[in-house]
């Protein structure tokens, strides 16, 4: 199935989503890395207030080149390799009611739980393609942690118009379909002779 | 001939580079779509849909704009060898700016973003030619496939079946991570960072140009077979084409070794190339 959604997302439309569908995403979109992620928790374990609140946004595995032309321009904005913050997404997921989170290649079963437990969604944007990304964000609202974590890696404020093709690979059910095919693969690969 | 007018060159061609595709792997990836399946289907359309806005918008195909790397073939009696270097660097520092490139040399010990140059990088692969000439590809590369990246030191004995069997193995285990559909660079034989540099360097042979050894030329194609009867298909999502191509290299290898080295290459293929004359005259290679 193909969906239209919007920030912020509602409990109810992410639970109708499967593994397989298609999103197209208008609304607001958060960048955040490995550097951003550690740092998030590590400031709310200290009862720090976050600068964004990430329960309302999708979070976007993403490091973008940006450039200063009066405002912040999106020059490419492509998923990064999600599987980095697999050690780390679940508790990202648990402390700040995360609804969906945006990335490339999928993620592992901790995150799948995460998911299933607090109603989130993982979903794959096209890797490597960055400037489809860019021409559906409209706005670039805020950056936060810009100087101590460097372009790639803070904290960007996107406003997205029909964002996408993500492809829902993890689902508030349970299901993880890169993990589905990999296995698939596996056993494809073992009856390969040479 | 001076050293700005080298670095501007330079420049120029990572810009190449970075923002158009060379028509080879663009072919190979419209035919992919024309057999695909969904949900393949709708990621090649979206890359192939990218790699022309990318291409009229003059702006880098994906943001990671990679590690600034160099395949440089210069001629004994090429005359601006002494500012080649000092030239490639200086190129990349313009290029970060202008393109722009994504800052992606970070510090090793402080982790501190330095920028496109630090130590060794950007790295430049040397060769010595015959004559007067000088040759610049310019590789950029994402990190995404380089991640996929791997050396196995195999037994002899393991044969060509051995390698088979790892490249095999290893491309189920990145599955969608390095972005397909990729090309898989193999090198066998030599030692360890032969094998290596002999599979980065099989990327820069065209995308669907078969080995000229024969034996070799058989087991690309095998293991394209293999690769794509897994089903992995575009970005892991599964389809029919999880590798537009199998490039494999070889080397004499020290009769107790058999090392295989694999390297991938995400869709985002990533080449530009120009020579140079003795008289200081640019030739763009055609993409």
């Amino acid at each position: 199935m193909a969906y239209d959604m919007r920030t912020p997302l509602q409990e109810d439309a992410v639970g109708k989503l499967r593994a397989g569908d298609t999103i197209y995403l208008t609304g607001t979109v958060v960048t955040a890395r490995d550097g951003a992620h550690e740092k998030a928790i590590k400031m709310d374990r200290n009862g720090e207030r976050m600068p964004v609140n990430f329960s309302e946004t999708a979070v976007f595995h993403c490091g973008p080149i940006m450039r200063k032309n009066g405002g912040w321009e999106v020059v490419a904005a492509g998923p990064t390799t999600s599987s980095r913050m697999e050690n780390i997404e679940h508790e990202f997921i648990k402390r700040f009611g995360i609804k969906m989170i945006i990335g490339k290649g999928g993620m592992g079963d901790r995150t799948v739980e995460a998911c299933r437990e607090h109603g989130a969604v993982y979903c794959a944007f096209t890797g490597g393609a960055a400037v489809l990304a860019a021409k559906a964000i409209k706005h670039v609202k805020d950056v936060f942690w810009l100087d101590e974590l460097g372009m790639p890696e803070a904290l960007w404020i996107f406003e997205v118009e029909k964002f996408g093709p993500l492809t829902v690979t993890i689902d508030t059910h349970g299901n993880n379909l890169t993990e589905k095919i990999k296995k698939m693969a596996k056993e494809r690969a073992e009856k390969v002779k040479f | 001939m001076d050293r700005e007018v080298l670095s501007d060159a330079i420049a120029e061609l990572i810009k190449t580079a970075v923002t158009r595709l060379p028509s080879d792997i663009v072919r190979a990836l419209k035919k992919a779509r024309e057999i695909e399946i969904e949900p393949g289907k709708t990621q090649l359309s979206a890359i192939l849909e990218n790699i022309e806005l990318a291409d009229t918008e003059k702006k880098p195909i994906c943001q990671d704009t990679g590690t600034q790397t160099f395949f440089v073939r210069v001629g004994a009696n090429f005359p601006y060898t002494d500012i080649l270097e000092e030239s490639i660097l200086e190129g990349v520092r313009k290029a970060t700016s202008t393109v722009p490139l994504r800052p992606n040399a970070v510090d090793l010990l402080t982790g501190k973003n330095l920028g496109n140059t630090g130590k060794h990088i950007p790295f430049i692969h040397w060769e010595i030619t015959k004559d007067d000439k000088c040759e610049i590809i310019a590789f950029p590369k994402g990190s995404g496939s380089e991640n996929m990246s791997a050396l196995r030191m195999l037994k002899p004995a393991d044969g060509l079946e051995g390698a088979k069997k790892f490249v095999l193995e290893q491309m189920v285990e990145a599955a969608g991570n390095p972005c397909p559909p990729t090309v898989v660079g193999v090198g066998i034989g030599g030692g360890a960072d032969i094998a290596m540099e002999l599979a980065k360097r099989s990327l820069l042979r065209p995308v669907g140009e078969r080995s000229d050894i024969p034996e070799m030329a058989k087991m690309e194609e095998e293991m394209m077979r293999a690769i794509n009867s897994t089903g992995i298909g575009p970005m892991g999502l599964g389809g029919k084409t999880t590798v537009v191509d199998v490039h494999v290299e070889i080397a004499a290898r020290h009769p107790a070794s058999l090392p295989v080295g694999i390297v991938v290459q995400c869709w985002a293929d990533r080449r530009a190339g120009m020579t140079i004359n003795a008289e200081g005259d640019i030739e763009w290679h055609t993409i």
